[in-house]
């Protein structure tokens, strides 16, 4: 909402110091204490030396270039001595003669734009300043030629200042409106909150009209289908005017207002109805009242009609939406949009004005369905005093009367069926147990006086009546809000509850933030990307029948499904960084996938109704309604893990690297990660590897598809990892139960077996574990021998063994004993030998 | 016995002499060692002598025995004094051979980064787990009910329309990616015993285009708590506590009217410090208030007996005003200058 200063003063006393920008800023802090947030100032943007001149003579000079410049001699003032001072000045326009009063800007001069105006030569002349167009100073879009204060009314002396003159001096403070505050998109309701906040002397602008009323205009509200149990209008007042001309200039101070306002001038009718709409908050529609055809009707849509609405567009109506009608059919969509058929023209001359209350519900769907969100519909929707209806037709009227020459008609109507605000109990005390401070009683009952209401008192406390404009006051809380409002929030007092001792972050909490810090000490960066992904990137992470789920209103319709895997993002990160030229890259992500299952439909058919606690039934429902969203850990490495150093050689990452994080995630998490050869569809599938707790698969590791990182334009080798963190913390007990540590000494052997080149080496590993039995303590796999001395299609594979008894210190040959035993487990299985 | 020397002082003082040159010109300790052997070994003269000892009258025993013995003793002990001298000079050598050029080792271990978001939000979650505070969490897709309905938005209110809802498909099915982590507070509720003291921390999505002041994806981190006898009061010391803890003892808060559907009354935070971008000044930093009734009542809470407050504040414009990050961009972006920037702090 935009408030011109001079508008404002015009209902409440709003100190003028003389400096524009001071008392906007003094309005802005003003307006902030009581909740009305500062969004900026408009106008101003002109400033001076700009007078008024009188062209005393000109030249027309016709030019090489088909025009014809006027060389002017302009009085712009007088000279100490008393002298006419005069100035010569080209101008492009001739649309003014001699002895015009016109606006003049001198050298020094700056219109928006910036714009400055200087001495300067142009078309053989040193023109010294320049004739302004309306649209020049910002009065308007008149640009066919100068400004004429004549077409004003206004006659001045040459030197007068024009910025004054004009108004172009006033600014306008714009504030933001909090939806539940629909009365202060109004002037009224602005000052009403100045002098709120100051104390300064408010005058209710619906009260300064001698309000009458019209009666013969016939009007029916037949709402045969309310929204939500509500009548869809509640006001309706109309009045008549006859024989004005539409056609006259608005004047200019009415212009200057509304476009300070941010409302574009378009017809005198029009303006006077925009005007009345921002000073007392009334939306007010204006019929051609010879176009009407016979009374009018206030009904819901028919199914199939269709109305042609001001801007030229047909809609077809649904039944939800309340329409205005008459014996013609619908000629506007009540509170949105007037209709075509009945709009006011430069040929109108009787005028039906209506100032009416429409269902915030009723309008807010109309104008989201028909998509015209107007400065009409937003204020219904956040509700319109029904009691200014009448004063602000009244007002209508008075102006169409003294503007556009009008005569006020008998004829007309007035229907108020608006319900008077409950009244609310509030208990003494009350207050001061919400907001924490010792209030006044009359504190608490002078605050909500002056905002409007009317107390009763009633038992221990009173019966508040909330004005007509406060819709939102509802409960008790709402008029504690109140008082400490208008009191100001500066008298809360600051003090630290005390809540009772709590347990600290839960496992899972805990899992997830050592992760974060253990993958960030092994060299990964964290990244965070956004969760929106193509379609094929599920496909190609899930399978081609994965299950998805699609945002209904993505911002990039290319990217509109929510991820099943955190990897895809990371790649496009990984192409992001290098495409800056960040070629080595470990990157990590700790974040949700949504994961649907097949075939199972989400959400539910009806939300329960707010306010109250739904059943458990229904609240299980909910809980079900939407898919399956674990925490999952991704990994990406691309490029060097190490660079190139002195006396070292750089190092490629891959799927080593992936390996290495995964264990690191899975000590933080508490599990040992079991590895087998894996696949996977997005993976190299040689290079893939399964990651196990026990027999629950919880990720894979491996390296990208080569063909998969060339389309995203990474290269061949690109290693990636990913964990489904929720199922880690399930499966790690958080507990560890530490064992003794055996202190006699340990015997170490190395086992060599040969088994065939398609026998894993950590499954082989696996059998020669199990068959050594307790005494081994270690095994470590540190060689795959492949060649010469060997069979084709075998391969030698090493293992560094380490045994070691709890309560003895074993022999030579207890070891052998126990490697033996392993070597015969991994014979049964893979048919291995012991290397010669 | 004529082939045992004669044990005279003469004899004994010319093989110490002829002991200690050798020891003293020995260059290293092979050389000490081949010395040691010559004049300390058991074919050396003073072994020759002392071995002829016995055949010394007793009365002259004694005092040859001492003669022979110091010499013995002199020579052992020169070799040990040469013994440390060489091996000090060696070690010294071995270490100037083994010296290396300390600025160039080429790195090793690539140190990683946590990105500031993430961190941050920690060291939040941290300041309200001292105070015995939780920190609660709940999905991202999220049913209607949960983000607007049980917070009192009112199906039909401006303020829902205002909150530009990303929607699930199809949108009749009331799911929606949650434009806050309120609904965290109702969960919150829901499940566990009063009273309740938690923080959400958490992602949250609007449907803002990407540019420098806006992202689609961003994070917030609100608070409840609800007990009984909790007043607007103690919502000013909370958050006046949480400015302190976050930006230092010369922190201040100020409060201002405004509207939530999900407070009631509601207010404006803002923040003030001397060490903030751009100077000492105000920030806008979050919205906060007394929690509405029917937001209770929508948990099953008897608003007559237990009241509480909530507060929220964006993470992403905590890092601008505090750490000076002008452009959001560089928050999602992924550019892994903008975690390193920031290491494990923040």
């Amino acid at each position: 909402m935009r408030i011109p200063l001079s508008w404002l003063r015009e209902w409440v006393d709003v100190p003028a110091t003389g400096d524009a920008t001071a008392d906007a800023d003094h309005v802005h802090a003003a307006l902030v204490k009581v909740g009305l947030e500062e969004e900026g100032v408009h106008g101003g943007a002109l400033t001076g030396p700009i007078v008024v001149g009188e062209v005393l003579d000109f030249v027309e000079e016709p030019q090489s270039n088909g025009k014809t410049i006027r060389w002017c001699q302009v009085r712009t003032g007088t000279t100490a001595d008393g002298e006419p001072e005069v100035r010569g000045i080209v101008c492009g326009a001739r649309n003014f003669m001699i002895g015009d009063l016109v606006v003049v800007t001198l050298p020094g001069a700056v219109l928006p734009g910036p714009f400055p105006i200087a001495a300067r030569k142009t078309y053989g002349h040193v023109s010294d300043g320049m004739i302004a167009s309306a649209r020049e100073l910002g009065l308007g879009d008149e640009h066919d030629g100068i400004l004429r204060l004549a077409t004003l009314g206004i006659e001045a002396e040459p030197g007068t200042d024009a910025i004054a003159l004009l108004g172009l001096d006033d600014l306008a403070v714009e504030v933001n409106v909090t939806p539940d505050r629909g009365y202060t998109l109004s002037i009224r309701g602005i000052a009403r909150e100045y002098s709120h906040s100051t104390g300064a002397g408010f005058r209710d602008p619906a009260k300064a009209l001698e309000v009458g009323e019209g009666a013969g205009f016939s009007v029916i509200v037949d709402d045969r289908a309310p929204i939500r149990g509500r009548r869809g209008c509640d006001v309706f007042v109309t009045r008549v005017v006859r024989g004005i001309d539409a056609t006259r200039p608005t004047p200019r101070w009415m212009v200057q207002r509304l476009q300070l306002a941010g409302i574009r001038s378009i017809s005198l009718p029009v303006d006077i109805t925009n005007y009345v709409m921002l000073e007392l908050g009334q939306p007010i529609h204006a019929y051609d009242l010879q176009r009407l055809q016979g009374g009018i009707t206030v009904r819901r849509a028919l199914p199939g009609e269709t109305l042609t609405t001001l801007d030229d567009q047909t809609r077809t109506l649904d039944a939800e939406d309340l329409l205005i009608t008459d014996e013609s059919g619908p000629i506007g969509i009540a509170g949105v949009m007037g209709g075509a058929s009945s709009e006011v023209h430069d040929g109108t001359t009787d005028v039906l004005i209506e100032a009416a209350t429409f269902d915030p519900v009723s309008i807010a769907r109309s104008a989201r369905r028909h998509k015209l969100p107007s400065e009409a519909s937003k204020r219904f929707a956040r509700g319109v005093d029904p009691l200014v209806a009448a004063p602000a037709a009244q007002r209508v009227v008075d102006l169409l009367v003294e503007l556009a020459g009008g005569t006020v008609d008998a004829l007309g109507s007035e229907w108020i069926e608006a319900k008077r605000p409950e009244s609310i109990a509030l208990a003494e005390g009350y207050v001061d147990r919400l907001i924490g401070v010792d209030y006044s009683l009359d504190e608490v009952t002078d605050s909500l006086t002056a905002i409007g209401c009317r107390l009763k008192p009633e038992g221990e406390g009173w019966l508040v009546e909330p004005p007509s404009w406060r819709p939102d006051l509802v409960d008790a809380p709402s008029l504690a809000e109140e008082v400490a409002r208008i009191v100001g929030y500066d008298r809360i007092p600051s003090e630290l509850p005390v809540a009772p001792p709590g347990r600290g972050l839960t496992r899972a909490q805990r899992v997830r933030r050592g992760v974060g810090a253990a993958l960030a000490a092994a060299g990964l960066t964290e990244v965070l990307a956004y969760p929106f992904v193509r379609s094929a990137d599920n496909a190609l992470m899930g399978g081609d029948d994965v299950a998805q789920t699609r945002v209904a209103n993505a911002l990039d319709a290319e990217q509109a499904m929510l991820r099943v895997s955190l990897l895809p993002g990371l790649a496009a990160i990984a192409h992001r960084n290098r495409s800056r030229g960040l070629t080595d890259l470990a990157l990590f992500e700790i974040g949700h996938v949504v994961l649907p299952e097949q075939g199972r439909t989400y959400g539910v058919d009806a939300v329960p109704f707010g306010a109250a606690r739904p059943s458990e039934a229904a609240l299980d429902e909910l809980e079900r309604s939407i898919p399956h969203q674990p925490w999952y850990v991704g990994a990406l490495f691309v490029g060097d893990r190490r660079g190139r150093g002195i006396g070292q050689a750089a190092e490629e990452s891959g799927i080593a690297d992936a390996l290495d994080a995964a264990h690191v995630v899975a000590s933080v998490a508490g599990v040992t990660l079991r590895v087998e050869t894996g696949q996977h569809p997005a993976l190299h599938p040689g290079r893939t590897a399964a990651l196990y707790v026990g027999d629950e698969p919880v990720g894979v590791a491996g390296e990208l598809l080569p063909a998969v990182a060339e389309e995203r334009d990474l290269p061949r080798r690109v290693g990636v990892l990913e964990l489904d963190l929720d199922r880690l913390v399930a499966l790690g007990s958080g507990e560890v139960a530490a064992r003794e540590l055996a202190t006699f000494p340990a015997a170490t052997q190395d086992l060599s077996l040969v088994v065939p080149v398609e026998v894993p080496a950590g499954a082989v590993r696996e059998a020669v574990v199990e068959g050594a039995g307790p005494l081994l303590e270690h095994a470590e796999l540190v060689d795959d021998y492949r060649g010469q001395g060997l069979e084709p299609g075998t391969k030698s594979l090493t293992l560094a063994l380490r045994f070691r008894a709890a309560d003895r210190t074993l022999t030579a040959a207890e070891a052998t004993e126990a490697k033996n035993a392993g070597l015969a487990v991994a014979a049964e299985r893979f048919g291995a030998t012991l290397r010669a | 016995m004529p082939d045992t020397p004669l044990i005279s002082e003469s004899a004994v003082e010319s093989a110490v002499e002829a002991a200690l040159a050798a020891i003293a010109a020995a260059p290293d300790t092979a050389a000490l060692k081949a010395a040691r052997s010559a004049h300390a070994g058991e074919a050396s003269t003073l072994a020759q002598l002392n071995a002829s000892l016995r055949d010394v009258p007793n009365d002259q025993k004694a005092a040859l025995g001492k003669l022979v013995g110091q010499a013995r003793g002199r020579v052992t002990q020169a070799i040990a004094a040469r013994e440390a001298e060489l091996a000090v000079a060696e070690e010294q050598a071995r270490l100037a051979a083994e010296t290396i050029d300390v600025t160039g080792i080429p790195v090793k271990h690539v140190v990683g980064a946590r990105h500031p978001l993430t961190t941050q939000m920690e060291q939040m979650s941290d300041i309200f787990i001292a105070m015995g505070w939780e920190v609660a969490e709940g999905p991202e897709l999220e049913n209607e009910w949960f983000n607007f309905d049980a917070l009192n938005f009112d199906p039909d209110h401006p303020a829902r329309a205002m909150q530009d809802t990303f929607f699930i498909d199809p949108v009749e099915r009331h799911l929606v990616l949650r434009t806050h982590t309120s609904p965290v507070q109702i969960r919150s509720l829901l499940e566990r015993e009063l009273p309740v003291y938690v923080v959400a921390p958490g992602r949250v999505f609007r449907t803002d285009e990407l540019d420098a002041t806006h992202t689609p994806v961003f994070h917030q981190m609100e608070g409840i708590a609800i007990d009984k006898g909790l007043t607007m009061a103690h919502l000013r010391g909370t958050l006046e506590h949480m400015a302190r803890a976050m930006f230092g003892e010369g922190a201040r808060i100020r409060l201002r009217p405004s509207y939530f559907p999900f407070t009631e009354p509601s207010a404006e935070l803002d923040v003030w410090h001397p060490t903030f971008r751009g100077g000492a000044r105000w920030i806008e930093w979050g919205g906060c208030g007394m929690v509405n009734p029917n937001v209770l009542r929508a948990a099953g809470i008897d608003p007559d007996v237990y009241q509480g407050f909530a507060f929220g504040m964006g993470i992403e414009r905590t890092l601008m005003f505090r750490n000076g990050v002008s452009d959001m961009r560089d928050m999602v972006e992924g550019d892994i200058r903008f975690s390193q920037q920031f290491g494990m702090v923040v």
